[in-house]
């Protein structure tokens, strides 16, 4: 299990080597893992759906109770095949969209090591592993969504879904410790058996509310909605991956897990329907406004996600079956359309839906993935869109609070989709032929085999509905609202209430599909008013933290080094001064007893090597000082017990002269620029800060705060260890974590001073 | 460098790389138990080569080295880290748990093999690596 | 031993200052180095110091003599002086860009961000 959620970083890494070997027919390798990985986690499906569930632990940092811990249920296991599935269609139809592009493989690291922090994320039992993987998804979006680096709207797009997603983390990140802290466990599959204590708990609204900024913003809930239309900046496939299956789904895979331990309460029954109805409508009405196809689907996937919240909200048991059921279909028809869009987009050379027409003898088969996605994201019999449909009215019919504004609101946007649908389905595809950009032409093989058999699906779940709901839905409702009473599908209801509905808003939304180039025009002074919307506020915030950025590094960053330094030394000495002598008693002692001669001789050479770097006029001779220093003070390594430290320290000063000796001496020579008062000012600060540092150690050595902790390696050092000289144990085995920071940084410097003298701007540019 | 390279300096750089890379790895290898270990057996092995710089040129340390620098740097830091996942993947253990095995080989006989070991490979190739990467961009932006 | 350390301790952090504190940027890579030798001399110093009993332990043995020197800030200058070495590369080549580009040795020329 763990191999299966790393795979897709492993693979990651490995990929700048596959793609020098294979070039152009990567994605079909590497489409080979998604497609392995959907087999594997099939292969749990009738396990899982016989009631059980598989958790797998490891121990991670046992010391603060962090698992590295993985839960396959109903829901976990519904999402992990969706994001495997989707993603090898995905991968495959990348590798054609993008084909030539210069950051191919760039693109196949991200979108990999995207899969598999999802795949992370849906499949933690931990809450803080859980977090790690929400951040690490809303790292690789970003770096998705600024794929195109290169364009300034692609920059600012992904800046600001990484804002606003990483922004509501730190709220998310809140909740889930209090919420961990307050069941006494991390691990989620203990904290969903403890709902009580946590809807008991005092904190309870607290751990709510940051936990729903946290997910609002990830699953861009009205008035967070603005970055998901901009994220359609990155190329479609990413799109149709975020959109789909993965990214904005997180915050409502988080909402469902949730909901045994946070459900069931007044405040989440009102808060969620409220914001998911204003979110489904508000996105499906943007959505008719809009006529670029990336758009239109941008925003039916707010309503998506609006819905989603919405029945999770209501919380009953056939809310919970409609959530379960319209996400799957959501995923099934949104994956396709979008692949279908980029098909269209490629082929055409426009992303507007209305400068497209007659496409259909041309494009047959992405004729038909358009048709079948869209009849069943307009909710038409008998395709699965349909089934959910019907749910999702008969849930809304049965909810307990808001029920009237909630009914009203499904109603309007089932309306306006079933338009949407109609506009999709039928405008680039029949009429009249438009002339567009570029010359059209069917799309190849791995670009419509994921959208055909996406849709596909979608229509094969709505004829034969047991078959999704045998197999996944059911556990999936399990996990999210317990043991159920009766949850099936069917495409045929009988003539109820919802049936009615349905057919009412058919009939509105073809009306409203004949009349969408005539109410859009009417429509277009509404973008005056938009451009008050959130997204204004967003930029309000950012150039206000702009503004502050450069208000305050004008007054502490004036450019002159020596007043950075002189302020921070000022505090240093203050700080340090007063704790010195207001809390210990300083001493100064001159107690020299014991000093042998060589170490006098060492001591004294070091400071008077010292005193001439400081003062000399000659850069050669501040050099050698320097080289005296650091040999004197390698001297007084070995004479007191540190072998490690004489050698390294020895080694490290003849190549630090040899570095000096390959850059300094093209650097001009010693000026003195400063005058005689700066200089005696300087002089002062140099020796307070000297003296402070002399009084500290004089003190400090004869103070004894805490037990000395090296008194554990040292015992430990051979028993455990295995190993006699106790420095290298501590560096490689005790505290290996830090001699690993370390290397990093030293691995840095270097890759620093390469880039400096090997890569100049001018040169990048070409 | 750009200097005519003095004849002892050359001569004294060839006995000396091979002498002073296998000290290197002595370090290495015996660190865990003497004075040694990656950081100085990696300063060791990184002088050897910027004498043998010195003694001829850049082009000719690096065809020295075999490996770019910077590959070393980016290897040594992957065998570093994996270094401490072994125990993860094995035992189930936590991150840099230490991990040992009794190897014979052959003339040597019994050998420690262990995770710290690995991990100070990895170290030694990071600072080798790295100074190398440093000393070398710097040597050919002179040249 | 210790007292004595303390002044030299000191007196490189006092000659460490000031040199970072002068307008020439050569003269500030000359009090970056001699300030590291002061930190690193600073923390191997606080532990107390011990002649003649490395920290290493006997073949044979399962702990080391008793008085044995402590072994962690040694681990900790270790790698402090690694860096340090890393620390310095980078801070030398940055100023030998920026003069390639100021055409200046003077810090106080180096303020705007405008080349």
């Amino acid at each position: 299990m763990l191999l299966a959620v790393l795979s897709g970083f492993l693979l990651a890494a490995a990929v700048p080597w596959l793609y020098k070997l294979l070039q152009g027919r990567i994605n079909w390798a590497l489409a080979l893992l998604p497609a392995g990985l959907t087999v594997y986690f099939a292969s749990f499906m009738p396990e899982i759906a016989a009631g059980d569930q598989v958790l797998v632990s490891y121990n991670w940092i046992p010391s603060l109770d962090i698992q590295l811990s993985f839960l396959l249920d109903g829901l976990s296991l519904m999402f992990a095949l969706l994001i495997s599935g989707i993603g090898t269609f995905i991968l495959l139809y990348a590798g054609s969209y993008l084909h030539g592009d210069r950051d191919l493989p760039k693109f196949y690291i991200f979108i990999l090591a995207f899969m598999a922090s999802m795949l992370g994320l849906v499949l933690s039992n931990n809450l803080i592993s859980l977090f790690v993987f929400w951040e690490l998804t809303s790292i690789t979006s970003y770096m998705l969504i600024g794929y195109h680096h290169e364009q300034l709207k692609s920059r600012k797009s992904a800046l600001q879904g990484l804002l606003v997603t990483v922004g509501g983390g730190m709220a998310l990140m809140a909740g889930l410790i209090l919420m961990g802290s307050v069941a006494g466990t991390y691990e989620i599959s203990e904290i969903l058996n403890n709902g009580d204590v946590i809807r008991d708990s005092g904190l309870y609204t607290g751990i709510l509310i940051l936990i729903l900024i946290g997910t609002f913003s990830k699953s861009a809930q009205v008035p967070l909605h603005f970055w998901l239309p901009n994220a359609m900046a990155a190329p479609t496939p990413v799109s149709a991956y975020l959109h789909s299956a993965t990214m904005v789904k997180a915050g409502v895979y988080l909402l469902a897990r949730l909901n045994p331990s946070l459900g069931e309460t007044e405040l989440w029954h009102t808060i969620l329907p409220l914001f998911g109805a204003l979110t489904m409508f508000t996105g499906m009405f943007l959505a008719y406004r809009s006529t670029e196809i990336k758009k239109i689907l941008a925003y039916t996937t707010l309503m998506a996600l609006g819905t989603l919240t919405m029945l999770i909200g209501i919380g009953t048991e056939l809310a919970i079956g409609a959530a379960m059921t319209f996400l799957l279909a959501h995923a099934l028809y949104k994956a396709s359309l979008f692949l279908v869009a980029g098909s269209l987009d490629h082929s055409t050379g426009t992303k507007d839906i209305t400068k497209m027409g007659g496409l259909a003898r041309i494009m047959p088969i992405t004729t038909y993935a358009a048709i079948l996605a869209a009849l069943s994201m307009a909710g038409i019999a008998p395709l699965f869109g349909f089934i959910a449909k019907e749910m999702l009215f008969e849930a809304v019919l049965e909810s307990n609070y808001l029920t009237s504004f909630l009914l009203v609101l499904t109603v309007a946007t089932a309306m306006l989709g079933v338009a949407i649908g109609g506009v999709i389905a039928l405008r680039p595809f029949f009429g009249a032929r438009k002339e567009t950009p570029s010359k059209p032409h069917e799309a190849p093989f791995a670009m419509w085999i994921g959208p055909a058999t996406l849709a596909t699906l979608g229509l094969l779940c709505g004829l034969l509905p047991f078959l999704p709901e045998r197999g996944i839905l059911s556990a999936a409702v399990t996990s999210v609202y317990g043991e159920y009473e009766s949850f099936y599908l069917t495409l045929w209801h009988g003539f109820n209430l919802p049936l009615m509905l349905s057919i009412a808003s058919i009939a509105v939304g073809v009306l409203l599909f004949f009349g969408w180039d005539a109410i859009r025009a009417r429509l277009l002074w509404l973008d005056k008013v938009f451009a008050y919307g959130p997204e204004r506020g967003y930029e309000k915030a950012l150039d206000g933290m702009n503004w502050t950025a450069q208000w305050q590094t004008r007054v502490l960053q004036n450019g002159y080094l020596r007043y950075y330094l002189l302020t921070i030394l000022a505090t240093l000495i203050g700080l340090v001064g007063y704790t010195l002598f207001t809390g210990y008693e300083p001493r100064l002692l001159f107690d020299f007893v014991g000093v042998q001669f060589i170490e006098a001789v060492i001591a004294i050479l070091i400071v008077l090597a010292a005193v001439v770097a400081a003062t000399t006029h000659s850069r050669l001779g501040a050099v050698v000082s320097v080289g005296v220093v650091g040999f004197g003070v390698a001297l007084v390594y070995v004479l007191f017990s540190a072998p490690d430290l004489g050698i390294t320290q020895v080694l490290v000063e003849t190549l630090t002269v040899l570095l000096l000796v390959l850059v300094l001496f093209r650097l001009p020579e010693f000026l003195d620029l400063s005058s005689t008062a700066a200089r005696m000012r300087d002089a002062v600060v140099a020796v307070a800060v000297g003296s402070l540092f002399t009084l500290l150690l004089l003190t400090a050595t004869e103070l004894q705060l805490h037990d000395p902790i090296s008194q554990f390696f040292v015992e430990n050092s051979e028993p455990e260890g295995h190993g006699r000289n106790i420095v290298n144990v501590i560096l490689v085995d005790f505290r290996a974590l830090d001699t690993l920071g370390e290397i990093f940084v030293l691995a840095l410097a270097a890759i620093g001073v390469y880039a400096m003298i090997k890569f100049r701007a001018e040169e990048y540019k070409k | 460098m750009t200097s005519m390279p003095s004849l002892i300096l050359s001569t004294a750089a060839r006995v000396l790389l091979p002498l002073l890379v296998l000290f290197s790895i002595f370090l290495l290898l015996r660190g865990h138990d003497l004075p040694g270990g990656g950081f100085i057996g990696g300063l060791v092995g990184a002088s050897g080569y910027t004498l043998y710089l010195f003694a001829f040129d850049s082009s000719a340390a690096r065809a020295a080295l075999r490996m770019d620098p910077r590959t070393m740097v980016g290897l040594g830091l992957v065998i570093a880290t994996l270094s401490g996942v072994i125990g993860t993947f094995v035992r189930g253990e936590p991150f840099f748990t230490s991990q040992w095995w009794e190897v014979y080989v052959p003339i040597f006989g019994e050998m420690k093999l262990s995770s710290p070991l690995i991990f100070d490979l990895g170290v030694y190739m990071v600072v080798l690596g790295s100074v190398m990467t440093i000393v070398l961009t710097l040597a050919e932006a002179e040249e | 031993m210790e007292p004595l350390m303390a002044y030299v301790v000191g007196g490189l952090y006092a000659a460490a200052i000031y040199m970072m504190l002068r307008r020439s940027i050569v003269k500030l890579v000359i009090g970056l180095i001699l300030l590291s030798n002061a930190a690193n001399l600073l923390i191997f110093t606080a532990a107390g110091l011990v002649r003649g009993t490395p920290p290493l332990i006997a073949e044979g043995a399962q702990v080391p003599p008793p008085g044995v020197a402590d072994p962690l800030p040694q681990a900790l200058v270790l790698t402090a002086i690694v860096i340090a070495f890393g620390v310095l590369a980078f801070a030398v080549v940055l100023i030998h860009r920026a003069y390639e580009i100021v055409k200046a040795d003077d810090l106080d020329q180096m303020k705007s961000t405008d080349t």
